[in-house]
């Protein structure tokens, strides 16, 4: 199935170091701003399906050995809003079980108003201005 | 092992409420919007006391958690309300989010708050745990008739434990008495049986959370690092608890008494019936009021609770040691609002059981123990 390209929010809806959760064809998605980035998540732990969107956005906290610690990609992981288990924003790859766990990740994007009107994107649940920047999900 | 278990399909399993089954919830707390909201059940002395005084526990800082734990107030992060207060705290929220979401026909509230059972000053903690039972009532209980209350006491006078046990004897709104496992001494202890024979005589079940603030070490060796740790002990001190009331005589003295564990796992529990069973075959001698082996009391007289649930790679495995527990003595629970809460799907998703057994631990269990319709 081919994907729909769907105008979920205006860029300034979303700051720099926020998110935002959204429904689009059914579906929830956590939107989140990286920097400037764009990345989205189903808004679905895939361990025992609590909301990402509603968890906090964090950084690692990492050891070589006990007693040596450091904060490193501050900003980078969502934790799950019940149990914790981080995922990294930019993948959705769980960071404790990595291998096997995933929340699920969409492509996310940004396109001009202008780029939009002439379609074919799915903006019928959103006025798009020709003047402004939006963020796109495919889906 | 039951090669049955392990041969059931692994289909994915609707959850119970596109199944239509019910649960029954044996862990949620309840939530003060504000301390005003129980002291001001208190008679007017303790309102008085409560607000110049102040509650007093065996730790610093009355009235707090041991340490902050995983996450503000306990709570899973999407779990405070939008109207404001703590998580657990707005009953409308509560039943949007949990009682209805999850299609719970009853939830046993279990209140942690100021801990009645844990004041130094025991004629307050008798005065609070009296004003936390109303309070259940007033804001939980009639408000909503799937929520039933569990009678708080304050274990260390147990004298004043049973005049609140008869107080509330006969309320059906009530379903059982709730203790701190965290006491001043082992449970199985002589001290609190006056409570065991009230328990027993109202037909009532004792519920033991884990928790309660005794000023004690977690471990037997001292204080640990890291909360990863003493979250752990959870499990040991069920562990001590069971022994204690066993081989003390607990049950040998009260055949009727029957006791619920709250949210200290499960799967543990077959490998402490098999070496109580071994030591007594040894020590039986050094206690003779022990008639029946350890594992048959302990079958006979505990129902475990689910949540949180114990998680193996393999969920046979998890099939396995339940069906070793007994499918029925385990019951379900979320602990909502906490953290560590469990969503009714996902327990019925990784409970590879049949589906007469799934029932029982869903509902049919509780059903029976607390008399429910």
């Amino acid at each position: 199935m081919s994907k729909t390209r769907h105008v979920v929010a205006r860029v300034d809806d979303v700051p720099p170091g926020t998110r935002k959760k959204i429904a689009v064809a059914g579906r929830d998605i956590a939107l989140f701003n990286l920097g400037g980035a764009f990345f989205a998540l189903g808004d679905k732990c895939p361990h025992e399906s609590g909301s990402l969107c509603a968890g906090k956005v964090v950084g690692l906290a990492e050891a070589d050995e006990p007693g040596r610690y450091r904060l490193s990609r501050d900003g980078e992981f969502v934790k799950c809003s019940w149990h914790g288990w981080e995922f990294g924003i930019r993948t959705g790859q769980s960071w404790c079980d990595p291998a096997n766990t995933r929340a699920r990740a969409y492509e996310a994007g940004v396109e001009r108003g202008a780029a939009l009107v002439k379609g074919p994107y799915v903006a019928d649940t959103f006025p798009v201005a020709v003047e402004q920047d939006y963020i796109v999900i495919d889906l | 092992m039951s090669a049955q278990t392990l041969e059931l399909p692994r289909a994915p399993r609707v959850g119970p409420k596109e199944a239509k089954l019910g649960v029954i919830d044996c862990d949620i707390h309840p939530q003060a919007a504000s301390p005003a909201d129980v002291l001001g059940f208190l008679p007017e002395r303790w309102r008085d006391y409560a607000k110049t005084y102040g509650g007093l526990y065996r730790q610093a800082l009355a009235d707090t958690l041991s340490h902050p734990r995983m996450a503000p107030d306990v709570a899973r992060a999407d779990a405070w309300p939008p109207t404001g207060g703590l998580p657990g705290s707005d009953l409308a929220f509560m039943q949007k989010q949990h009682l209805d979401a999850n299609n719970v026909e009853y939830g046993m509230l279990m209140p942690l708050n100021r801990g009645p059972g844990n004041q130094r000053n025991l004629e307050y903690g008798a005065a609070l745990a009296g004003a936390v039972n109303d309070w259940q009532l007033a804001h939980w209980v009639e408000r909503d008739p799937r929520l039933k209350a569990s009678i708080v006491v304050t274990q260390e006078h147990p004298s004043f434990a049973v005049a609140e046990i008869e107080k509330r004897a006969g309320d059906g709104r009530f379903s059982q008495i709730m203790l701190p496992p965290k006491s001043l001494e082992p449970l199985g202890r002589r001290k609190y049986w006056p409570i065991y024979e009230a328990a027993s005589a109202l037909g009532l079940p004792l519920a033991l959370h884990v928790g309660g603030v005794n000023g004690y070490s977690p471990t037997a060796s001292g204080r640990p690092s890291y909360y990863i740790e003493e979250q752990h002990t959870n499990v040991t001190g069920m562990l001590s608890l069971i022994t204690s009331m066993v081989v003390e005589g607990v049950f040998a003295q009260f055949p009727g008494l029957k006791v619920v564990l709250v949210e200290g796992g499960v799967a543990w529990q077959p490998s402490l019936k098999w070496r109580l069973d071994k030591h007594w075959k040894r020590l039986k001698s050094e206690a003779p009021h022990l008639k029946r082996l350890p594992s048959e009391y302990i079958h006979d007289h505990f129902w475990m609770t689910t949540q949180p649930l114990d998680e193996p790679d393999n969920d046979g495995d998890l099939a396995e040691m339940f069906g070793l527990v007994g499918f029925d003595r385990i019951m379900f629970s979320t602990d909502y609002p906490h953290w560590d809460f469990d969503e009714p799907k996902f327990v019925v998703g990784k409970l590879r059981i049949g589906d007469d057994d799934l029932k029982r631990v869903l509902s049919g269990n509780a059903r029976e123990l607390y008399g429910l319709p």
